[in-house]
């Protein structure tokens, strides 16, 4: 159900007060350290951000998409990461909402709302991602049980998670999903972790390389139960759909800091006595900036709005990732330049989101990947007879 | 412990409107906001609701037009309920009015304790929390930073230039709260839709009593005889280090009287 605009407007005004406030000054200690923003979290928790898309049935808030992408453009303006904290446990919480049975529902959503239950995705392997054929992960079925080998790759807040959704291949060689419950750490019984990942951007919260060794989990944790064996991927693509408006949203947030980041400079910054934002190449820059920036934030809310409607919004979606984070990408380089040396120092928060944007590019399929999408979209619609 | 917290809705201070020339009064009648210096009397209240594990937060507001946004952002935060007073005939009300207006709506309420900022960001008079104690004959502690309460006393530490003095109260008191003495928490966003539903009791000047002419601008026995543009902020002073720049930085300070 569309969530009330009145409502939602006082929603994103909180995040936006809170981003303003606490997180913006705040922000380049953690990030420069790579340390998790803990008092951050808290505060996400309290605002009751992690319950926000779960249906109030199960104790959660029920928003729409568009007003969880407003929100994530909000954060995503202050700090790219506190999204990525938020983004894989949303993403769990879509596809137990949308495919998990009635008993998995009832023993997961409600404990999923406050944060303290936190949910991570993992699909990518050290030799697969958006190639799924190659995924090697395995299941195999031990009576009540299924028992899981395989190394996984790019695992967001895979240490801090207590739910792992686990893409692994069943023996009918199609691709399962499973709910791996297991304690926050670096290791669960048959769950380590073998490697942390040291990333360009994107710090304060781990991404990590998982490897599962005769890790078992009941027969009654398949996601969807025995209907959902085999569905794995098609639940998987259907929650990166919703991902991928994610992705756009945290564009749209880091390119607008980006923006108001040059603005600023351009205006206060001085040349041959004046401004340089009186120099008609920077004004160049910054009407680019400013166009692309609407252009995406367009996009990105179009393709939320009707995911709301009940759309199937894979190509717009896609349209709106790829066009959102390649404008964030510019955005934030040109915003670099506009700094001139300033831009290149630890000072400024623009060398942030130089490192941030390539994230938005490259996560849940790389431009060219959706371009792969977009492209057999429209032969779709455009069919000729 | 039931705690009545007053609070200003006012325009908002990041687009703050114009003076009318007229009435040399602000205008008021674009969208109101909480005014910043009460959310910490609301968060206070909430606090001390919390320590003695029962009563209630109320809030009480004189505002034009029924305008609630700003009450709906402190019952947000987690107060229960509001009590707003507004009537046509209370525009131009000063300080007195609308003191006399608070001290009738808090009546009703029947608090333990009344809370209030020391002063509204935007008329900064910083009188009208004495005058409703003085209405309504109950002792009042002026620029609280902290406040307990213990068996009908409340103990307020009282900021002065110097710290702090203690003084202890009997309840019912009205405490002016200072700005900045506590964090005022942000509403959750279960909060924000449960204040959608939270009653705000709506009264006119017939509702409470009082006779029209004794307010507003009939009542007003304060003039505004002048306003003016404020004077354009002046161009700071560079120091620039020639060896002697922490003594000038110093004098500086020491003529500000901040050292």
């Amino acid at each position: 159900m569309a969530t009330d605009r009145a409502l939602a407007d006082e929603i994103v005004g909180t995040i936006r007060a809170w981003v303003d406030r606490d997180v913006i000054p705040n922000v380049a200690e953690f990030e420069h350290a790579d340390e998790f923003p803990q008092a951050m979290f808290d505060q996400m928790c309290e605002f009751g951000l992690f319950g926000s898309t779960i249906a109030p049935e199960y104790g959660g808030l029920g928003l729409d998409v568009t007003t969880y992408a407003r929100i994530i453009e909000e954060l995503s303006r202050g700090f790219m990461s506190l999204a990525g904290i938020l983004n894989t446990h949303k993403i769990g919480a879509t596809m137990i909402g949308r495919f998990g049975t009635d008993e998995q529902k009832k023993r997961f959503l409600p404990r999923m709302v406050d944060g303290s239950f936190r949910a991570a995705f993992s699909l990518s392997e050290p030799d697969a991602g958006s190639d799924t054929g190659a995924l090697r992960c395995k299941a195999e079925r031990d009576g009540d049980e299924w028992v899981l080998n395989g190394t996984k790759m790019w695992v967001t807040n895979g240490v801090r998670a207590s739910l792992v959704m686990l893409m692994a291949r069943t023996p009918d060689g199609r691709i399962t999903c499973f709910l791996v419950e297991k304690e926050p750490g670096e290791a669960f019984e048959g769950i380590s972790v073998s490697k942390k990942i040291e990333k360009l951007g994107y710090k304060g919260l781990e991404t990590v390389e998982m490897a599962y060794v005769d890790h078992k989990v009941p027969h009654a944790n398949v996601l969807g139960g025995d209907e959902g064996i085999g569905h794995g991927q098609q639940y998987a693509l259907s929650a990166l759909e919703l991902g991928r408006i994610n992705i756009a949203s945290r564009a749209v947030g880091v390119a607008q800091a980006a923006f108001e980041a040059a603005m600023r400079y351009a205006q206060q910054r001085e040349t041959f006595g004046r401004p340089i934002y009186d120099h008609q190449a920077i004004q160049f820059k910054l009407a680019e900036m400013a166009t692309k920036l609407q252009a995406a934030r367009l996009m990105t809310y179009d393709a939320a709005e009707r995911a709301d409607a009940g759309e199937r919004v894979d190509m717009e979606a896609g349209m709106a990732k790829l066009f959102a984070s390649e404008a964030a990408f510019e955005i934030a380089t040109e915003a670099l330049r506009i700094h001139g040396g300033n831009g290149y120092t630890t000072e400024f928060p623009v060398e942030r989101y130089f490192r941030d944007t390539p994230l938005m590019i490259i996560g849940e399929g790389t431009s060219e990947i959706q371009k792969l999408v977009i492209a057999r979209k429209l032969r779709d619609r455009y069919p000729v007879d | 412990m039931n705690v009545v917290v007053c609070v200003k809705q006012i325009p908002d201070p990041a687009d703050p409107g114009a003076l009318d020339p007229e009435t040399r009064t602000l205008k008021r009648d674009v969208k109101l906001i909480l005014d910043e210096s009460d959310s910490y009397g609301v968060e206070m209240g909430l606090q001390l609701v919390d320590a003695a594990g029962e009563g209630e937060v109320r809030l009480v507001s004189m505002a034009p037009n029924n305008e609630v946004s700003g009450l709906r952002t402190a019952l947000a935060m987690g107060a229960e309920s509001a009590v707003l007073v507004s009537d046509e005939a209370l525009a131009g009300s000063d300080a007195l009015s609308t003191a006399k207006v608070l001290a009738a709506a808090i009546a009703r309420c029947e608090p333990d304790l009344v809370l209030a900022a020391t002063e509204s960001s935007d008329g900064y008079t910083g009188t009208v929390p004495v005058q409703v104690a003085e209405l309504m004959d109950l002792p009042s502690v002026t620029f609280g930073k902290e406040i307990t309460v213990e068996g009908g006393t409340a103990t307020v530490k009282r900021q002065t230039e110097a710290g702090y003095d203690e003084v202890e109260c009997p309840l019912p008191c009205v405490v002016s709260v200072t700005a900045g003495v506590v964090e005022p928490r942000y509403p959750s966003f279960k909060g924000i839709m449960a204040a959608k539903n939270k009653p705000v009791e709506e009264l006119d000047l017939a509702g409470l009593g009082i006779d029209p002419t004794t307010v507003g601008w009939a009542g007003a026995r304060q003039e505004i005889t002048e306003i003016a543009e404020a004077p354009a902020r002046e161009a700071g002073e560079v120091i620039v280090d020639e060896g002697d720049a922490h003594e000038r930085i110093l004098a500086f300070l020491d003529d500000l009287k901040v050292l």
